[in-house]
């Protein structure tokens, strides 16, 4: 029974991880030809650096993710505190299924009617229509995050401040605030990955000037995947893995989850 | 802004025609209660009885439904709980896990002077010796610190109510009794009023100087421990705060000195009260005597024993009457007691037993 678990496991997650592991592995080829393995070279890390066009789409899929994890945060973390906090104000329940509804939403569907919104405002596509889109993508999972902590946040610590004394800004800034906080990390972290990872909005409302690191590697591989590409793609999963990490060890330490 | 701390000076807390609900349930119903200065009160009841309702009504956390709450004469009824000079224990302590214990109990004291505020956190923890606890965090001290750093906080802004609610439950026994003493010594010396909320009898005696009873929203009686024990307003009351053999009778009438007499089934018997009508006996079980012979005074109902339980101190007896109903009676253990099986006759001074209204 035990050996049978442990081979499903070990099947289930080389489902999951082998394409990746092939492509880390991959990336520290010698040879130019993706398939054939000339021995381990950094040389396509070194190729990487060098090539300017691709250094500019990370750079831009950077700011696009801080800009967009922070606007997603702020909104977020508002909305779960009016749904939290708000008492039991008419339409709660459709206002917490409206959150919760863009978690799995298709998002070519999304991708496209924020197209249509830019379109109908005439906002130019660019950066700013790039985290607009990015920061409604990750409010959603922000508005659970956080909701789901103020929901385990023992209300009597809020009571027992204004008890001693402080209006309500000083309860949230001394109380509410820092036992949050881990969430509120835990938050930005993965809104900003899922803005680094995103392609599909990033194809629908972006503009010249503002080509993401995925758009970059994926319009690359169209024309034929060379190693650089796996090197790219090998530093794209390690940055992402670091960042998922830090944020579930954030909302997982003692008295934060 | 209310951060300077109110001088300790008694205040006089009144709640008039106080009410609570929340939807269709009612937590607590037309409720007056008077604090006099100074004074420790307990409110006893069962979960659910509104008690911490009570309590959350006057910190402010709750809007009443219904009634007016007045301290030193000022309306606070609608005064938020960061305006009013009451403070709150609360029952999970609500300690700050992310500040020292200092920190904690310096919370309320923005107001003052880093100097001030330094010399009053070390008043406190000198008051609930905890001294040299201030850099702590909450999470490393056991339970019965983190209870004094809670009093500590709540103490720290000298509020003329100090509002405490099931101080010493999550505490264990010997702790609890400990604390008892510690607590009424500490509302003595401070001379502040006390409102500590249990559902433990024992403690509520072992506390307050009145007890209040809440049932079901309603504050039943309030009194001392010895008035509530001897002339309970009705049989919750009387259950409550110890053992009690219920009669159910009629009263018929009433002689000189005020007792009443009644028809029981188990024939008349007299009673202290001013019921009217159907009304039922509360006799406590230590106040019949036990004899194996009818004694000359008095009339005396004769028995069986069913049960005895011996208890060091006391011997518990079950006796069953002649209409089948059972009393408990409590007598000392140095007498020889009647076994189980042996007839005995009950009397008991009817001026000890007291007659409640049946529908109260």
């Amino acid at each position: 029974m035990r050996a049978l678990d442990r081979i499903a496991l070990s099947l289930g997650l080389g489902f999951l991880y082998a394409p990746i592991l092939i492509l880390v592995i991959y990336s520290f080829n010698a040879s130019a030809l993706v398939t054939v393995w000339g021995g381990f070279s950094t040389r396509w890390y070194g190729v990487l650096l060098a090539d300017v066009p691709l250094r500019e789409a990370a750079r831009v899929s950077l700011v696009v993710a801080f800009a967009a994890a922070g606007v997603a945060t702020v909104f977020g973390t508002l909305a779960a505190l009016a749904l939290d906090r708000g008492g039991r104000f008419a339409g709660r329940r459709v206002f917490t299924g409206l959150i919760y509804a863009p978690l799995v939403m298709p998002e070519v569907i999304t991708g496209l009617s924020l197209l249509l919104l830019f379109v109908g405002f005439g906002l130019d596509r660019g950066l700013l229509t790039l985290v607009i889109a990015h920061a409604t993508l990750g409010l959603g999972f922000v508005a659970v995050i956080v909701g789901a902590r103020l929901r385990g946040l023992d209300r009597s610590l809020e009571e027992a401040a204004a008890d001693l004394g402080a209006h309500p800004a000083r309860v949230f800034a001394t109380v509410t605030l820092p036992l949050i906080a881990p969430s509120l990390a835990a938050a930005f972290l993965l809104a900003f990955t899922l803005s680094l990872d995103d392609l599909v909005l990033a194809s629908f409302v972006s503009g010249p000037g503002a080509t993401t690191l995925p758009m970059r590697l994926y319009s690359q591989v169209r024309l034929g995947v060379n190693p650089e590409i796996n090197a790219a793609s090998t530093l794209l999963v390690g940055t992402v893995t670091a960042i998922v990490l830090t944020a579930s060890w954030l909302t997982g330490r003692r008295g934060v989850a | 802004m209310a951060s300077t701390p109110v001088p300790a000076a008694a205040g006089l807390l009144t709640c008039a025609g106080l009410g609570k609900r929340f939807g269709t349930h009612v937590a607590v119903a037309d409720l007056d209660l008077t604090l006099q200065p100074g004074e420790f009160v307990c409110l006893l009841g069962p979960s659910g009885c509104g008690k911490s309702t009570l309590l959350r009504l006057i910190a402010g956390f709750e809007t009443p439904s219904a009634g007016t709450i007045r301290l030193g004469g000022t309306d606070i009824t609608a005064d938020p709980p960061h305006r009013r000079p009451v403070n709150m224990m609360f029952q999970s302590y609500a300690l700050f896990p992310h500040m020292s214990v200092a920190a904690n109990i310096a919370y309320g004291l923005s107001g003052l002077g880093r100097a001030a505020r330094q010399a009053r956190v070390d008043e406190l923890l000198r008051l609930v010796r905890l001294d040299g606890f201030g850099p702590r965090r909450p999470d490393t001290l056991s339970g019965g610190q983190r209870q004094r750093v809670a009093l500590a906080r709540a103490l720290a802004r000298a509020p003329q109510v100090l509002l405490l609610d099931e101080p010493l439950g999550a505490l264990d026994r010997a702790l609890r009794e400990e604390t008892q003493g510690e607590l009424r010594a500490l509302q003595r010396r401070l001379g502040t009023n006390f409102i500590v909320v249990t559902h433990d009898p024992a403690e509520a005696l072992a506390l307050a100087d009145r007890i209040g009873v809440m049932e079901a929203g309603r504050l039943v009686q309030i009194g001392d421990g010895a008035s509530l024990y001897e002339r309970p307003a009705n049989r919750f009351v009387a259950g409550l705060l110890g053992d009690v053999n219920l009669i159910p009778g009629r009263v018929l009438g009433r002689e000189a000195g005020g007792l009443a007499g009644l028809d029981t089934a188990l024939g008349p018997l007299r009673a202290l009260g001013a019921a009217e009508g159907e009304g039922i006996i509360a006799l406590r079980p230590e106040r019949i005597a036990l004899a194996r012979a009818p004694s000359g005074d008095g009339p005396a109902l004769p028995g069986q024993v069913v049960e005895t339980t011996y208890l060091g101190d006391r011997i518990r007896l079950r006796v069953r009457l002649a209409d089948g109903s059972i009393w408990r009676v409590s007598a000392p253990a140095e007498e020889a007691c009647p076994g189980v099986g042996e007839s005995v006759h009950l009397s008991y001074p009817p001026e000890r037993a007291w007659l409640m209204p049946a529908a109260a």
